[in-house]
């Protein structure tokens, strides 16, 4: 016990402190599924893992690029001669062609409508190492960064633990589909600096981790032109830009920025293999500012994490593929537009809705009428019931820093078609179970439904008290209704 | 382009416009060290024997190219491991496009630990789940740093030492270096009572040292840590309560006789505490693969490796690369034969050119490993001074057209010293980087004095 505590003083903060995040309950789930992982044959009442956002659904078309395009690989017969060039080559700059394919193909995803510089184009360690670039170069231990919620889970490692900043959620609701309002990032900002917290940005994830759905084109003019007024930087992360299945189509903060009069050095893009590509292993990160000094900066820093030279040389290879990349981005589409299909139609028979959404690798899943009430506690039981018993690794919405109880991210696509199905069983008898016992607990919530009316009409909706999670959500009471519904009776009928 | 844009982002940042963070501002200036400058000139103006013959030839960065014909007959004679791997016969991307384990796959920590055994001549074993691997050794060295150290702590570190450690441990860490300063007189070797004295001292100012940074082999110099130097480090180590980093990145380019003793291979056999000796390797040396970025720390402190592995979040090695290395580094044979043809052709090109600067009146520092050899250039600067040296360093680099660095960047105390990496070249070069020294300090005396 001595020895272990002298053992830990010997340790930085950083090393000892949990701002890594790993404790929320997001990675609960995910411990739970590596202690037993759902397999069809193997392990037919193991958890399934719809807690982690991997694109899968197209590896055949990449795997068959890989076998047509030998000389793009340099252990090859064919690539052989490149080997010692590349092996050698450690440049922080990164391959030329490499940057020149990333740039063009950033600027495909974006719909050909803006075109990317290969010279502003910085590898990183991933997106994950993206971001925490870029708040290295862009503020301060102390300072803060305004994030939308919910946000990526993982924010709380990326963006705080060794740079030292901190994170003032600005919390968006269901009532208007979790949209980004100029007036919330005002208050959150007024609020922010009455506590003398140092706002240096505003970071937001576009398309939207974890809601899918894409930014229109209004509320980017007003990030934009809400940064440009306070003299803020906006850091816009656009892993997800190509798992567009639908319209509306994604806008890159970089088309917005075109036709307004803005600062250009306050606004960086944050992109990344991981998602669009599904090459999360590839480790392919990439820092695109425009700002010179920033490019600078996170240049020098990417020798922290740059892209193995390797890999950077089959990537140019294939993502120069005008043919390959316009087949790959088509298909990809197609694929999870049929998987997001599967899963809401699946869930609407129950009576369980989902944001209405048409990007990302997930959907947003509206929990709140199995909730037995609108708290987080409630919500993280549910959970523990949806990890223990029905056994589907699902990500509470508090683990996003949602404001509203009751909401899970449920990732779609890093499964094959049986065990979509097996899911989708589970879920549905799940949901008609509950409704079972629900009606046994009818009349108890009656009588729980008079106390909160009672409450409720004596209650004022002063903002502050809408992040109180034991009040409900003003969603909840139908600006139509005289009377707020109970969840449960809701689930009912 | 970029240099109006910055001038007026230095207008509109002085009028209080946009304000980016402090480090940025200073990271972002153009590289002032002369270690930069001259690596950045002699990429834009690459010397090659034929197509570009009055090019830069290349002697400031410690790159291997001895062997690479050594892996590439590997790479043709075990061709069908591409990327995806075989799996009875088909392609399988699944398996290294998806996500892995952040610090590296079981397999490739496997490979590795019997790898870097094999390069410490088998004399110690490496333990797999002590193993953390990263994108190179640059972010093992920072991560190591963010573990073990907090903002405004320090390291002590002997020099002269590596430029790239100034980036490494201070960049984004907010943790300072001491430096330790040993001198030519006993060619560089460390003492105890120079890392006593600098630990006080620095307490003294209230800073707070966590731990020493070693590199041994050293860098620039290339001498070796000799047994019982270790177990004084240790010791001391253990007095202060401090950490003892070990970067053994350059542990299997060894040309000389002395033997290569590793931090770990002591640990082993003595009873000194294991928690507070962390060591660093890659194959940016050895294997003369820089460009794959794989790097690993190797510790005995759970907790430090327990963190460690967090952090390699942001630096994981690149998934292709760790399915090819695995391969690699499993043939043993391979191995074998690899270092034994590294070490023989690296003491002849040592030789050659040690010998060729001899005959220049430019004698080298004793050294036994590495890429590179740290010459006495003193008598051929103009003032016995930073400044003298870096006036030869320019007249090297633009008159001469060949990229050394100088002992400044390397933060030698004494002044005239310079790093020169000869494993770039081929031995036919080896005359031209001489004639090309030679006509740069055409009007010094003691070179046309030469013996």
């Amino acid at each position: 016990m001595e020895f272990t505590r002298k053992n830990r003083q010997l340790l930085s903060r950083i090393a000892t402190n949990d701002r890594h995040g790993e404790n929320s309950h997001y990675f609960d789930g995910w411990k739970a599924y590596d202690s037993n992982p759902f397999h069809p044959i193997h392990n037919p009442d193991g958890v399934i893992q719809m807690g982690l956002a991997e694109n899968p659904l197209c590896f055949d078309l990449i795997e068959k690029w890989i076998r047509e395009n030998p000389d793009a690989s340099i252990c090859t017969a064919e690539g052989l001669d490149k080997f010692k060039d590349i092996a050698i080559y450690q440049d922080y700059h990164g391959l030329r062609e490499f940057r020149e394919a990333v740039a063009k193909f950033m600027g495909r995803v974006g719909g050909n409508r803006v075109t990317f510089d290969p010279n502003r184009i910085v590898m990183s360690g991933g997106a994950t190492g993206a971001n925490e670039t870029a708040i290295f170069c862009l503020a301060d231990p102390g300072d803060a960064f305004l994030v939308p919620s919910p946000y990526y889970a993982g924010f709380t490692r990326d963006l705080r633990w060794r740079t030292g900043v901190e994170i003032v959620p600005v919390h968006c609701k269901s009532s208007n589909n979790f949209r980004i309002t100029r007036a919330a990032l005002e208050e959150a900002y007024e609020k922010a600096q009455r506590s003398n917290i140092n706002i240096k940005g505003v970071i937001i994830t576009n398309p939207s981790n974890p809601l899918g759905t894409v930014l229109d084109k209004e509320t980017m003019r007003s990030l934009v032109s809400f940064v440009t007024d306070k003299k803020i930087h906006l850091v816009s992360d656009e892993i997800y830009a190509a798992t567009v299945f639908s319209s509306p189509r994604f806008i890159s903060v970089a088309e917005v920025m075109q036709d307004m009069d803005c600062n250009r050095d306050l606004i960086h893009i944050v992109y990344s293999l991981s998602k669009d590509m599904g090459f999360p292993g590839f480790r392919v990160g990439i820092v695109y500012s425009f700002n010179d000094d920033v490019t600078n900066c996170a240049r020098k820093m990417s020798s922290f994490g740059l892209v193995s030279s390797q890999t950077q040389f089959l990537l140019a290879s294939m993502l120069s593929d005008d043919e390959f990349v316009g087949n790959f981005l088509r298909e990809s589409s197609k694929r999870l537009a049929k998987r997001h299909h599967v899963f809401t139609k699946g869930l609407e028979e129950v009576g369980i809705s989902t944001i209405k959404s048409n990007a990302g690798l997930f959907f947003w899943m509206d929990m709140r009428p199995l909730l037995k009430e609108q708290t987080t506690k409630a919500e993280t039981e549910l959970w523990r019931v949806i990890i223990n018993k029905v056994k589907l690794n699902v990500s509470p919405g508090s683990s996003f820093l949602c404001s509203e109880p009751g909401w899970f991210r449920v990732c779609f696509a890093n499964m094959d078609d049986k065990t979509v199905e097996v899911a989708l069983d589970r879920i549905r008898e799940f949901v008609l179970q509950g409704k079972e016992e629900n009606n046994h607990e009818a009349d108890k919530s009656q009588a729980r439904a008079q106390r909160w009316r009672k409450q409720n009409l004596r209650l004022s909706f002063s903002s502050s008290r809408l992040y109180d999670e034991s009040l409900m959500s003003p969603h909840m009471i139908s600006p139509h209704s005289p009377i707020p519904h109970s969840p449960l009776v809701r689930a009912r009928t | 382009m970029t240099r109006t844009s910055s001038r007026s982002n230095l207008f509109s940042r002085s009028i209080g416009q946009v304000r980016i963070s402090s480090r940025a501002i200073s990271i972002a200036k153009p590289n002032e060290s002369p270690y930069y400058i001259g690596l950045d000139k002699a990429s834009e103006d690459p010397y090659d024997r034929l197509s570009n013959p009055d090019g830069v030839i290349q002697l400031g960065l410690s790159e291997n190219r001895l062997c690479f014909d050594l892996i590439e007959k590997w790479m043709s004679e075990n061709l069908g491991h591409s990327i995806t791997g075989r799996d009875n016969g088909e392609l399988n991307i699944n398996g290294i496009a998806t996500y892995q384990p952040f610090d590296g796959t079981m397999e490739l920590k496997l490979a590795m630990a019997g790898f870097m055994s094999h390069i410490m001549g088998g004399a110690v074993t490496f333990e797999p789940s002590q193993m953390v691997l990263t994108a190179g050794a640059t972010p093992a060295i920072e991560t190591l740093c963010f573990c073990l150290a907090d903002q405004g702590n320090a390291f002590l570190v002997p020099t002269p030492y590596y430029p790239g450690f100034d980036r490494d441990v201070k960049f984004r860490t907010g943790v300072e270096l001491i430096p330790v300063h040993c001198r030519s007189t006993d060619n560089f070797a460390l003492s105890v009572t120079a890392l006593d004295q600098a630990f006080n001292q620095t307490r003294k100012h209230g800073t707070k040292i966590r731990g020493i940074l070693l590199s041994n082999p050293a860098n620039p110099v290339g001498n070796l840590l000799s047994r019982e130097m270790l177990y004084a480090i240790l010791d001391f180590a253990r007095e202060k309560n401090i950490h003892v980093i070990s970067d053994e990145i350059f542990a299997g380019s060894m040309y000389g006789n002395e033997e290569f003793v590793s931090m770990a291979e002591v640990l082993d056999s003595e009873g000194f505490d294991k928690n507070r000796v962390h060591i660093v390797y890659g194959l940016s040396k050895d294997l003369s693969l820089p460009g794959f970025r794989v790097g690993v720390i190797y510790s005995f402190n759970e907790n430090v490796l327990a963190a460690a592995r967090k952090l390699t979040r942001f630096s994981s090695v690149s998934a292709p690369t760790q399915r090819l290395l695995v391969s690699m580094l499993s043939d043993a044979r391979f191995i074998e034969e690899y270092i034994k043809t590294n070490k023989r052709r690296l003491q002849n090109m040592h030789a050659l050119f040690v010998a060729g600067l001899k005959g220049l009146n430019i004698r080298c520092a004793d050294s036994s490993a590495g890429l590179y050899c740290w010459a006495d250039m003193s008598k051929l600067i103009s003032s016995y001074s930073e400044k003298g040296e870096l006036e030869l360093w320019d007249k090297l680099l633009n008159v001469g057209k060949i990229n050394v660095t100088p002992g400044s960047a390397c933060h030698c105390i004494e002044p005239g010293w310079f790093r020169c990496c000869f494993t770039t070249l081929a031995e036919e070069d080896i005359p031209v980087v001489l004639e090309r020294i030679r006509k740069a300090v055409e009007n010094t005396t003691d070179l046309l004095n030469s013996s």
